[in-house]
């Protein structure tokens, strides 16, 4: 069969615009049969296979091409979950732009192949017709402890079950998934996703336990005590940074994890919600990353009138350019090159007992703009003097990014951090400065990606076998 | 899933609860805290460690029932279980090397001041608690108190019980009189606990307060329980509950507090509502 030479990838059937801005089921709908059929079809195998090297944990990506486009999807899903464990997931969620598609060499002329979305429809088909379920392996005698349940704690957990280990993950929430549960909204990642991936791992064994704070309700010294022989601390970066600017602290204002977590794991969006959230209103977002534009677009779902302020152009927006243009299309508006510079509350000098009182009523910025590039060649913003201006606003909500956690750290003697707080760890095993404790994901890096997550799960798992059966 | 396996209504609306938890119970020290959910879909509320049984591996929270999920909680018996209880969270008051405390107890806070004076009392150091209510039918915990304090005030705002008026009345006349605390803690009401730091901030006492802001996951994972103190800001699920009284912005805190009161307020009334037509 000739390859297919159309310069664009194959589209993404989706959610119109004007529809999805007003309700949380999954934006991108997925490829069907024929689209993946031709989709594989423009990949040219390229002998020196630019894409894989692209691809944090490598998937065998030509191969697994080369299964789609003879329809035996299930041997496509056997390849990439070779490299991945989580396939339906990061099909969804990974920067291809920035990693496999980035080197694609169909991209140099038009549009990449579209890997993402093939993965994404050999998962998903996987999922749907493929019913076999996980077989639990003879037990090996040993055990390992997770802290964490999302992406590099559920790939460590999982890599180390099908070794046979007996693998207890210990989640501080009531529910295993991490930012895949708590952060990435239901319109770009369905939880249904997410808790079959859970779901598998139990079926191999995996003690889930939830409702458990390591260095609260457990230590990592007593988890040893109690006969785990290795722990992978997969705890992420959960630490939400504010600005320090006035008016922080007003009603009305929020961290992005805050009101994601609101809306994802406690289902503030829907009517009959036990958990609270500030809906509609004016909504200005600050930051220019994913968990923004996640901010952003819940807040429009929740039926708010959306402003993005951050302080660069839209050049140096970290977002993925696909959510971008999806808030763009569902109304977001975006205000480039300006920075907060305090937030302004509303009170009534008649009435103190006003329940406006104390509420956000707008937000002072300061125009910027892009003067030297700085050591990682990042043109950096500069405001322009006497350039503040204001806009109104009913809810503030910051996304300037996340730390790691302490917790952990305040509470095991002898495990070194970095200056900004990350788990120090040898790259090739995941180790720390303690013996038999490993590290990964946005615990040792910061916020990150779940590919370099998981990976690093892998990673840690192998170190792990390898530490314990010699 | 978490069994209550003690239940005792101590007033019209406060309730005790012992819950079998026992990882909790293993670890929970007076000033922790625990965030509960009653049943699936339900919201995440934290309750302070109001005692514990190591050995039983159960912990008792104590709670006012003044929204739908304390509703919820207040509707659940002996042998039935609640969904998610997480802790201890939070640190434990400090208590190391205190000889002389007054203890001020506000309403429902009194159940959280309790184990920290059966603390301060196993510890040898004299305690003077004052206990403080909006009236009689609403005293909680009296006999207990008594039993590990030194002097006992009781007040009550309408005068139906102990003397009449707030907390800070004796708590004025014992500084004045010359009473040398090493420590004050108080804990109850914002407001309570604002005019304690004013009755006690000319007299140079140290003072301890335990906030309890609106929390969601409460291991410092979202900052919505954000305080200012001391000009900084500070997260009470992990640096807390307690301050020091004289750095903690009450208004602030007072102001942030009402974030989502007409919904809970509209959430209670709903939930009543179901109850009401289950009974008939
Ligand atoms: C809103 C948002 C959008 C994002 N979008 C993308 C995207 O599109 N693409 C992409 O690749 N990446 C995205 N990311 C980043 C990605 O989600 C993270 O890099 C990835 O989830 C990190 O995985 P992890 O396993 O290291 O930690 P996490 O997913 O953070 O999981 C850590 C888990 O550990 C638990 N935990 C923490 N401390 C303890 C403790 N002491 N005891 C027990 N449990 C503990 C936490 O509750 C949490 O469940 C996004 C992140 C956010 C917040
Ligand atoms: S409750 Fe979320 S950070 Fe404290």
């Amino acid at each position: 069969m000739p390859a297919n030479l159309r310069p664009d990838k194959n589209p993404m059937p989706s959610q119109p615009p004007a529809q999805r801005a007003h309700n949380f089921d999954e934006v991108a709908l997925g490829y069907d049969e024929a689209a993946a059929l031709d989709e594989a079809a423009r990949c040219l195998h390229c002998a020196n296979m630019p894409c894989v090297s692209g691809c944090p944990v490598n998937v065998h990506i030509p191969a697994f091409i080369e299964q789609v486009r003879s329809g035996d999807f299930e041997a496509a899903y056997q390849i990439i979950t070779q490299s991945s464990s989580l396939p339906a997931v990061c099909g969804r969620v990974c920067p291809q732009e920035n990693q496999c598609e980035a080197r694609c060499v169909r991209g140099k002329k038009g549009e990449p192949v579209g890997i993402g979305r093939l993965e994404r429809f050999v998962a998903d088909w996987h999922n749907q017709f493929s019913a076999a379920a996980p077989v639990r392996p003879a037990p090996n005698g040993h055990r390992v402890a997770v802290v964490g349940s999302g992406p590099s704690g559920l790939t460590c957990a999982g890599d180390l079950a099908k070794k046979g280990y007996a693998v207890t993950v210990f989640e501080a929430l009531h529910l295993a998934g991490g930012v895949l549960v708590y952060g990435i909204p239901e319109f770009r990642l369905p939880k249904r996703i997410v808790q079959q991936e859970v779901d598998s791992l139990r079926q191999l064994g995996v003690d889930v336990q939830t409702n458990v704070v390591i260095g609260k309700t457990m230590t990592i010294d007593e988890l040893f005590e109690q006969g785990y022989e290795a722990v992978f601390i997969g705890s992420g970066a959960g630490l939400p940074n504010f600005m320090g600017i006035p008016g922080e602290s007003l009603k009305g204002v929020y961290s992005a994890n805050e009101f994601l977590t609101r809306s994802n794991l406690m289902k503030a969006y829907r009517a009959d919600a036990a958990t609270p959230i500030w809906k509609g209103g004016r909504v200005v977002v600050v930051g220019g990353g994913n968990v923004a534009m996640d901010a952003a677009r819940t807040a429009l779902r929740l039926g708010g009138q959306v402003s993005v302020v951050y302080r660069r152009s839209m050049e140096e927006l970290p977002a993925r350019r696909e959510e971008v243009e999806h808030a763009m299309e569902e109304g977001v508006e975006f205000h480039l090159l300006n920075n907060p510079v305090r937030i302004l509350g509303y009170q009534n000098p008649d009435d103190p007992r006003d329940p406006k009182n104390g509420c956000v009523k707008a937000v002072e910025c300061i125009r910027m703009e892009l003067g030297e590039p700085d050591e990682k060649g990042r043109r950096r913003p500069v405001e322009i003097p006497g350039s503040e201006f204001v806009m109104q606003a009913d809810v503030v909500i910051i996304a300037i990014g996340t730390s790691p956690n302490p917790l952990i750290k305040n509470t095991t003697a002898g495990l070194e951090v970095n200056r900004r707080g990350g788990i120090i760890v040898q790259e090739d095993t995941g180790a720390t400065s303690r013996s038999g404790v490993y590290a990964g994901g946005d615990a040792v890096t910061g916020a990150a990606t779940v590919i370099l997550a998981m990976g690093a799960g892998k990673t840690a798992a192998k170190a792990i076998d390898q530490a314990l059966m010699g | 899933m978490y069994p209550i396996v003690a239940k005792k209504c101590l007033n019209p609306t406060v309730t005790m609860m012992d819950i079998a938890a026992p990882l909790v119970a293993r670890k929970a020290q007076a000033g922790q805290f625990i965030i509960l959910r009653v049943d699936e879909d339900g919201e995440r509320i934290p309750l302070t460690v109001a005692g514990y049984d190591r050995a039983a591996g159960t912990v008792r929270i104590i709670f006012q029932v003044v929204g739908a999920t304390t509703e919820k909680l207040n509707h659940k018996q002996v042998g039935e279980s609640i969904q998610d209880f997480v802790g201890p969270l939070g640190e434990p008051t400090h208590l190391a090397g205190l000889k002389k405390v007054c203890i001020v107890g506000g309403g429902v806070g009194c159940a959280i001041a309790l184990p920290i004076a059966e603390a301060l009392h196993a510890m040898g150091a004299e305690v003077h608690a004052i206990i403080g209510f909006r009236s009689r039918e609403l005293l909680i915990l009296e006999d207990e108190f008594r039993a590990v304090s030194d002097r006992l005030t009781v007040m009550t705002d309408d005068g139906s019980y102990g003397s009449r008026g707030t907390v800070t009345v004796p708590l004025q006349a014992a500084l004045t009189a010359g009473e040398q605390y090493d420590e004050v803690i108080a804990i109850g009401p914002l407001i309570m606990m604002k005019f304690v730091v004013a009755t006690t901030r000319p007299f140079g006492v140290k003072t301890t307060v335990s906030m309890n802001p609106i929390m969601v996951d409460g291991t410092g994972m979202c900052g919505g329980c954000r305080l200012t103190v001391g000009g900084k800001t500070r997260f009470a699920c992990v640096d807390g509950p307690d301050f020091d009284g004289f750095e903690v912005d009450f208004d602030e805190a007072m102001a942030r507090g009402s974030m989502y009161r007409d919904f809970e307020r509209h959430a209670h009334e709903e939930t009543c509502n179901l109850f009401q037509k289950e009974v008939r």
